[in-house]
């Protein structure tokens, strides 16, 4: 599997071989960092989520937004989407600040975009920055946004071999939230299933199940954050 | 459409090493590409035609020699860096214990690239 190399060949007599070793996304790379630095000292705790088109962020940012609110956290949201601000006016009914990045023709978000997103937002008066990428289990993957925790969200709905499919996006995720649980049954899902080949291909993966329309499970993800975001607080960033 | 912007980035930063190096021409660039980083090697060679007309003189026939490779982990039962089963399989393709931790098969790298000053 590896070792294959396409149009190898001898430098011709003119050219010497510099090495460069550089991420071809280094300024992406190097944006997020400077991101992660700005939030960590503005004690403001980043989640991303990213998965399919239709799995369910949006519902289930909009139940956690009413969870962290009622818990009197500090929260805001960014929504990246092609095409309408939609998503960001469903999320804004929370009462929380929220932008939507338009991304125009751009399948995924970058460090760049949220960077301008977050313009004269002040991050010191925020606990919890919640951030929706663009429906796309393939190109966000690339992405370092410089979050914290990168959250992958896959409904019942999607065939229990959903994480074969997309390896690529379950290994740049800290945590797997299976959504829609409340249609598990009517959707025929094999639960079980589902979490073995999340399991595969990212061993030791933490999975939630939830319901945002239903309010299951989303105490416990809300929790989690809680707890992440405190242990975060106590370690300074390497 | 998405490997368009990878290209697009590739060449951003070789254009820097270029001037870095004070090269003239740029003859080829070496690019290591995992299974993992999101990107389709073959997908990446045509958007890489289309990307460099744009990208200067010193490019004008520069080639793409990508090398593909695999994906890799610590295995903590045999104490060493072994390939995966495969991408939808991350155990250790000696012993068959799951990998927790991914050594390659992300890197989306410039190793080197070859010059004429």
């Amino acid at each position: 599997m590896s070792g294959q190399t396409h149009s190898a060949s001898r430098p011709d007599a003119s050219t010497r071989i510099v090495q460069v070793r550089q991420n071809v996304l280094k300024h992406n790379d190097l944006m997020a960092r400077a991101l992660r630095a700005k939030f960590h000292d503005a004690g403001v705790y980043v989640v991303s989520l990213v998965s399919s088109p239709g799995a369910g962020k949006t519902a289930f940012l909009e139940k956690l937004l009413e969870l962290l609110r009622r818990r009197e956290a500090r929260v805001a949201a960014l929504v990246g989407d092609l095409a309408t601000d939609n998503d960001a006016q469903r999320l804004a009914k929370s009462g929380a600040p929220v932008r939507q990045i338009t991304t125009g023709t751009v399948c995924h978000l970058e460090a760049q975009m949220v960077e301008e997103a977050l313009a004269d937002w002040r991050l010191k008066e925020l606990d919890f920055l919640l951030v929706e990428n663009v429906g796309n289990l393939v190109c966000p993957a690339s992405y370092d946004l410089g979050e914290d925790l990168r959250a992958v969200l896959l409904s019942v709905t999607e065939g229990e071999d959903k994480p074969l499919k997309y390896p690529g996006i379950f290994n740049t995720a800290d945590v797997a939230i299976i959504s829609k649980m409340d249609l598990a049954v009517a959707a025929g899902c094999d639960v079980r299933a589902l979490r073995e080949n999340i399991e595969r291909v990212r061993p030791g993966m933490n999975v939630l199940e939830v319901s945002a329309r239903k309010g299951i499970g989303m105490e416990r993800f809300a929790d989690l954050l809680a707890q992440r975001r405190s242990a975060a607080r106590q370690h300074p960033l390497s | 459409m998405h490997e368009l912007s990878i290209a697009l980035a590739l060449l951003e930063v070789a254009q820097e090493e270029a001037a870095a190096h004070g090269a003239l021409r740029v003859a080829a660039i070496h690019l290591k590409v995992g299974p993992l980083s999101g990107v389709w090697p073959e997908a990446l060679s045509g958007a890489f035609e289309l990307a460099r007309e744009g990208a200067g003189p010193a490019f004008a026939d520069c080639r793409l020699a990508v090398e593909e490779t695999g994906v890799t982990g610590r295995c903590g039962q045999c104490g060493a860096t072994r390939s995966a089963v495969s991408i939808q399989d991350l155990r250790c393709s000696v012993c068959g214990v799951p990998l927790p931790e991914i050594v390659s098969g992300r890197e989306l790298e410039i190793t080197a690239m070859e010059i004429e000053p």
